[in-house]
């Protein structure tokens, strides 16, 4: 596996009035690797992948994609260029049915209103993809249910699904396991795993160090809006300032 | 007689249609009127001043009226709700106040000439723009419109250009309008500019509605019952207004959705699947 780096953050901050979210962070995620973000609420990982995302405009610092720089681009640019996401605070199209909330996401109909009004002439061929991206998140059952109907679980995997469906390059998870049981979670590892096929490299914000273990090539550990520690997973698990930053609020 | 109650209809369904086709990507229009009052306008100078056969006069009528809505569309569309409502508010007061000064379409006064709008042209035009509507309520495009009416930023992460989308609802439903627009001013062969009064804006917003603001049958049925009921049962025409205000005000306490809310037949067609349950 080559070593180039996929995205690289230099000195980027973002401030929201008088709390700094992110105080000169640098950071990369190379061709290939899981890299897993930690660090307790507050700490601003959410608030790195809203700036590179650009759901935030970043004050100061650069992103680079695959060459390019992402600061001033817009949301849509972002999205095309190759940088899939999930949220949070999960954001699905809650009217649409499963399968469109994947199908949406599909390349040649977002970017292209006339290939997409056109579209139907290729129907089948844009469903059996979609399915395909259902199958392989396990929710090929629900492909025509109503997304507002899923359980915490299947909303989360959903999420992955129209993530992968625009193919991108690099797949940013925002705590998919959140509020999952352990069942959910072993079931969402296996998905990871086998998303980790389809993109060149993949951030994974979580809470759940069962799962940063299992799936994480590297691991950043961040507090306060600063990169506080990096390395293996049991390196920065075991950083002193890790614990004291992140489990030591625990105990 | 049943010809011109008729011929109204027509022209209602195209108004609905083209707030429907704004309200597609969420963007709620209050300038139909003015739209439709540019495409009058438009073509009746292209017809009646220039000697221009109707056809492309009314392609070319479109064209202005959606170059406009872009023009106006490209800043205001990055409003939403209520600040939306109250420009294109505005931009039906501007295109009347820019009309009654244009003394070449004969200002204030009224401007006259046109003739040839007839029953047989609007009932090809519903025809026509209707089925572009049921391409579109069938295809991928549907489906992005959806997402940035639901979730612009997600839409945007998505790859999907919510600007350039919006204006495409936005200047569809301009042009829809300015080809109802000429076909009212070729059937009454003069116009002033109180004809395109923001009442008029107001009463194709509530069409639409009435009928249902998730697919293209509800402005046909909402147009249809409000402009032929009255005409019909004649004690109601004189209370118009307030049986209107009333019938909106009772399907808004108990169909929030519009008459005609389910989009099961749409969705069949689209991915040949039906959702288990409704999608609204």
């Amino acid at each position: 596996m080559d070593r180039k780096p996929i995205l690289s953050i230099e000195q980027l901050s973002k401030h929201f009035g008088g709390i700094h979210a992110l105080k000169g962070i640098d950071l990369h995620i190379t061709a290939g690797e899981i890299l897993g973000l930690i660090g307790p609420n507050g700490a601003g990982k959410t608030a790195l992948i809203n700036t590179i995302t650009g759901f935030y405009r970043a004050d100061s610092g650069h992103i680079h994609f695959m060459g390019q720089p992402l600061i001033g681009k817009s949301l849509h640019e972002i999205g095309r260029l190759g940088i899939g996401r999930t949220f949070q605070n999960i954001r699905l199209f809650k009217r649409m049915s499963v399968l469109e909330n994947v199908m949406v996401a599909q390349k040649t109909f977002a970017a292209h209103p006339w290939k997409a009004f056109w579209g139907f002439t290729q129907r089948s061929a844009a469903v059996d993809e979609a399915m395909q991206w259902l199958h392989t998140m396990h929710l090929a059952d629900k492909a025509d249910v109503p997304a507002q109907t899923l359980s915490y679980g299947e909303a989360r995997r959903l999420e992955i699904a129209r993530a992968l469906a625009g193919y991108p390059a690099l797949l940013l998870l925002d705590e998919p396991a959140a509020g999952m049981n352990e069942t959910e979670t072993e079931d969402l590892i296996r998905d990871i795993h086998t998303a980790r096929k389809w993109v060149k490299a993949m951030m994974l914000i979580e809470h759940d160090m069962g799962l940063i273990r299992s799936l994480s090539d590297r691991v950043v550990a961040m507090d306060d809006g600063r990169k506080i520690a990096e390395g293996s997973a049991s390196e920065v698990l075991d950083h002193p300032e890790v614990q004291k930053a992140y489990l030591g609020d625990d105990e | 007689m049943i010809a011109d109650h008729l011929f109204f209809t027509c022209i209602n369904i195209l108004l609905a249609w083209s707030v429907y086709a704004g309200l597609l990507t969420g963007s709620l229009s209050f300038a139909q009127g003015a739209f439709m009052a540019v495409g009058c306008y438009a073509s009746g100078y292209f017809t009646a001043k220039m000697g221009m056969p109707m056809l492309p006069a009314t392609g070319l009528a479109a064209l202005i009226a959606a170059a406009i809505a872009a023009l106006v569309g490209y800043p205001a569309l990055r409003l939403r709700g209520i600040y939306l409502i109250l420009a294109t508010l505005g931009l039906t007061f501007c295109i009347r106040v820019l009309l009654e000064n244009m003394e070449f379409l004969g200002g204030i006064g009224g401007f006259g000439g046109m003739k040839g709008g007839d029953l047989p042209k609007a009932a090809v035009a519903v025809a026509l723009i209707g089925l572009l509507l049921w391409l579109l309520s069938i295809s991928p495009l549907q489906r992005v419109f959806d997402a940035v009416r639901e979730d612009d930023r997600v839409a945007a992460a998505l790859g999907i250009h919510v600007t350039a989308i919006r204006l495409i609802g936005f200047a569809a439903g301009a042009a829809i309008a300015s080809v109802a627009g000429m076909l009212y001013g070729h059937y009454m062969s003069f116009v002033r500019p109180e004809n395109f009064d923001v009442t008029l804006s107001i009463y194709v917003v509530l069409y639409m509605v009435l009928g249902g603001v998730n697919n293209l049958y509800g402005s046909v049925l909402g147009a249809a019952i409000m402009t032929l009921l009255p005409e019909y049962i004649r004690f109601l025409a004189d209370w118009r207004p307030t049986v209107f205000g009333a019938a909106v005000l009772l399907l808004l306490l108990f169909r929030p959705d519009g008459l005609l809310a389910y989009r099961p037949l749409t969705a069949l067609a689209r991915h040949g699947r039906t959702p288990l349950r409704s999608e609204v």
